[in-house]
């Protein structure tokens, strides 16, 4: 069979199971389509959050990020995670008990706030729309690699498979097309970088296995990657940072960011009980950690693999690096692997000293100049885009060609699982938080559900337009969606919870000030709008105020909302009695109930 | 009425205090371990680096799962004792 036809089997047969399962979980109320009738087991709901918030950015890019970044990126895997843990304690179980379908519910509600319940739609949406645009190029680029199919095609057949599931099951629905998304992913994950850590340590265990010896040079793994870099003049993989308060910051806004995301807060609604809800955030965070645990290891084994590939001379014990680094392969010699992804345009070669040889090396290193000028080099001539080492793993390995199709299914199931989570976060916060409680609370439960269905069509839509077209600003989508649920929604969601006193006015005012300052910081270094070209300062860490950069800003501009909720809030009278009173019983567990509709 | 007053306070304070004996801990793994103290962590080798790498790239996810965990294990004995629970 040929490995088209493999693909397309494993894709396909995970496509009907989504379809059998969106068959099968019909939203049949409101309840139903907001969260998934509030009768979720906290482990499924566990497994589901895992796949909802692994996207294709976990699934593909973070590895990559991981390998070309060394210890420097260790803040994605610490601050993805970490944000878990004020979860699990600062938010879920709390805004489980308060018992309604979403995150500006308990805004608008907590601070009698029609204005504080728009700040936070207005906050979800954007965050949102701006994540699910990378999970629609996400699909794209995985259909058109594995599927033989245009761009275009691939990211239209992706939304036509999440609006079958989405619209007509909601909550529901999603839920459990989520479980079965997260095994495909993690099986897809896993079994390569099994194969891989065994080959290069003997240690079947990828974790495990990055901190063994490195079987064909007898010396440890990272510090044989450590040597091989560095014998290339990049920086040690291993090396320290310098700039610490930045790395404690960036870390600081992943983690408040990841617990401020709609589309994972609403996901802890859908179980039955408080308990259940903070049970449930040790459970996703077990399955997340099968994935955040196994990418470190898969970055520095593709990383050493890639070096020893084009240096064979490396691979072994190595004597003398000077010279084991200064005789790379032909090109002509090189490996099926890189000439598949050559043709992707995702690998290239520009023989740059006409010597049919592949120098890969850092030749923006002037230290390491000298050494490459006396060898002839006239530049790196291999350039390879992050995002390919996840795909390629199979290839590099030898894996035989299912492996290959599973790795398709996988990535498009990372994708798919998270456009779902992010377009029902979108779509119930315009039925549900706009339409029922702002413009026409008279309307139906029948009428609702239409409204909901209706709007999660529109977000898919607007979705795949954007997915078509993507703005100049899709790969900026990790400093604006955390930036704006860090900066604005964590704060008023914990100080709604924790403080008796913030007003409606301190939240509002916060809210604005955390946002409106976050926004301001990354338009300065990217452009308005992310318009390129509008920068007001160039995007070097010398512009940086204190060092900090525009990734790292959402933990300042949350500092801020909580600075400023509390001084208009103290400046201000108290809140009404029924609203403290509200406060106290999110508190304690008891008289939760189910899920409550008003 | 008072004296369930003074149990959900204290309630509440009990579980602020074990959410800040968590979260110092939280801090301390990610914040210190792995990216502040690192430089001072630098003489204790783990697989062919440090324990401070270690502790950025595997011990702070580890370290969070059992603090969730304990976190809700904790939590349901006072959800108990106070006759809170569900």
């Amino acid at each position: 069979m040929s490995q088209f036809a493999i693909n397309l089997l494993f894709v396909g047969a995970s496509f009907a199971l989504y379809i059998g399962i969106a068959i099968w979980a019909r939203a049949g109320s409101t309840k139903d389509f907001y969260v998934a009738g509030g009768g979720v087991h906290p482990i499924t709901n566990g497994m589901a959050t895992a796949a909802d918030w692994m996207s294709a950015a976990s699934f593909i890019s973070m590895a990559g990020l991981l390998a070309s970044g060394g210890y420097a990126n260790s803040s994605f895997l610490m601050g993805w995670t970490g944000g878990y843990v004020i979860l699990a304690m600062l938010l879920a179980p709390y805004l489980r008990k308060f018992g309604k379908f979403t995150v500006p519910d308990f805004i608008g509600d907590r601070f009698y706030s029609n204005a504080a319940r728009l700040v936070a739609v207005i906050c979800l949406i954007v965050a949102s729309v701006t994540y699910v645009i990378g999970q629609m190029t996400g699909a794209g680029v995985a259909f058109s690699r594995f599927l033989e199919v245009s761009n275009t095609w691939g990211i239209w057949i992706a939304a036509f498979i999440v609006f079958l599931y989405a619209v007509f099951g909601g909550m529901k629905g999603i839920t459990y097309t989520q479980v079965a998304q997260y095994v495909v992913l993690i099986i897809a994950y896993t079994i390569p970088a099994v194969f891989i850590a065994f080959q290069l340590t003997g240690n079947p265990i990828p974790m495990f296995g990055m901190f063994s010896t490195h079987t064909e040079s007898g010396v440890p793994l990272l510090q044989k990657l450590d040597d091989v870099v560095v014998a290339l003049g990049f920086r040690d993989y291993t090396a320290d940072v310098d700039n610490k308060l930045n790395m404690v910051l960036f870390t600081l806004s992943l983690m408040v960011g990841t617990a401020g995301l709609p589309h994972v807060i609403i996901r802890f609604f859908t179980v039955p009980k408080v308990a259940d809800a903070r049970w449930s955030a040790g459970w996703a965070l077990v399955f997340i950690a099968l994935l955040y645990l196994t990418a470190p290891a898969v970055g520095s084994m593709a990383r050493l693999n890639l070096m020893t590939t084009v240096y064979p001379e490396m691979t072994g014990q190595v004597e003398d690096y000077e010279a084991a680094s200064s005789e790379p392969i032909l090109y002509e010699d090189r490996p099926d692997w890189i000439r598949t992804w050559e043709e992707t345009g995702l690998i290239t070669f520009n023989d740059l000293n006409n010597d049919g040889r592949i120098q890969l090396y850092n030749d923006a290193n002037p230290e390491f100049a000298e050494t490459a000028e006396a060898r002839g080099w006239a530049g790196n001539e291999l350039s390879v885009n992050n995002d390919i080492l996840v795909l390629a793993n199979p290839e590099i390995a030898n894996l035989p060609s299912w492996v290959i199709g599973l790795i398709a299914a996988g990535g498009i199931a990372a994708a798919l699982s998270t456009a779902a989570g992010l377009l029902l976060a979108i779509s119930s916060a315009i039925s549900h938080d706009l339409i029922k409680t702002m413009i026409n609370p008279k309307i139906s439960e029948k009428g609702e559900m239409l409204a909901a269905r209706i709007s999660m069509g529109g977000a898919i839509l607007l979705a795949t337009y954007l997915g078509l077209n993507p703005p100049g600003f899709a790969a900026q989508t990790v400093a604006l969606a955390f930036g704006i649920a860090g900066a604005s929604l964590f704060p008023a969601l914990m100080m709604g919870i924790f403080s008796k006193r913030v007003n409606n006015k301190g939240a509002v005012a916060g809210m604005l000030t955390g946002l409106i300052l976050t926004l301001l910081y990354i338009f300065t270094y990217l452009g308005w709008f992310f318009i390129p070209g509008t920068n007001m300062l160039a995007n070097t860490p010398d512009n940086w105020i204190l060092g900090i950069s525009p990734l790292s800003f959402g933990a300042v501009g949350a500092i801020f909302n909580f600075a400023v909720a509390f001084a208009v809030s103290s400046a201000t009278e108290e809140p009404p009695q029924e609203i403290q009173d509200l406060v106290e019983s999110v508190r304690y567990p008891k008289g939760a109930g189910t899920a409550i509709d008003h | 009425m008072a004296e369930e007053k003074t149990d959900s306070t204290g309630y509440w304070k009990a579980n602020v205090r074990l959410i800040t004996g968590c979260l110092i801990v939280w801090a301390f793994v990610s914040y210190g371990c792995a990216i502040l103290f690192r430089p001072l962590l630098s003489g204790i080798p783990v697989g062919g680096t440090d324990l401070g790498f270690w502790f950025a790239q595997q011990g702070s996810i580890l370290t969070f799962i059992v603090l969730i965990f304990f976190y809700a294990w904790k939590m349901n004995k006072l959800d108990q004792k106070f006759g809170l629970g569900e």
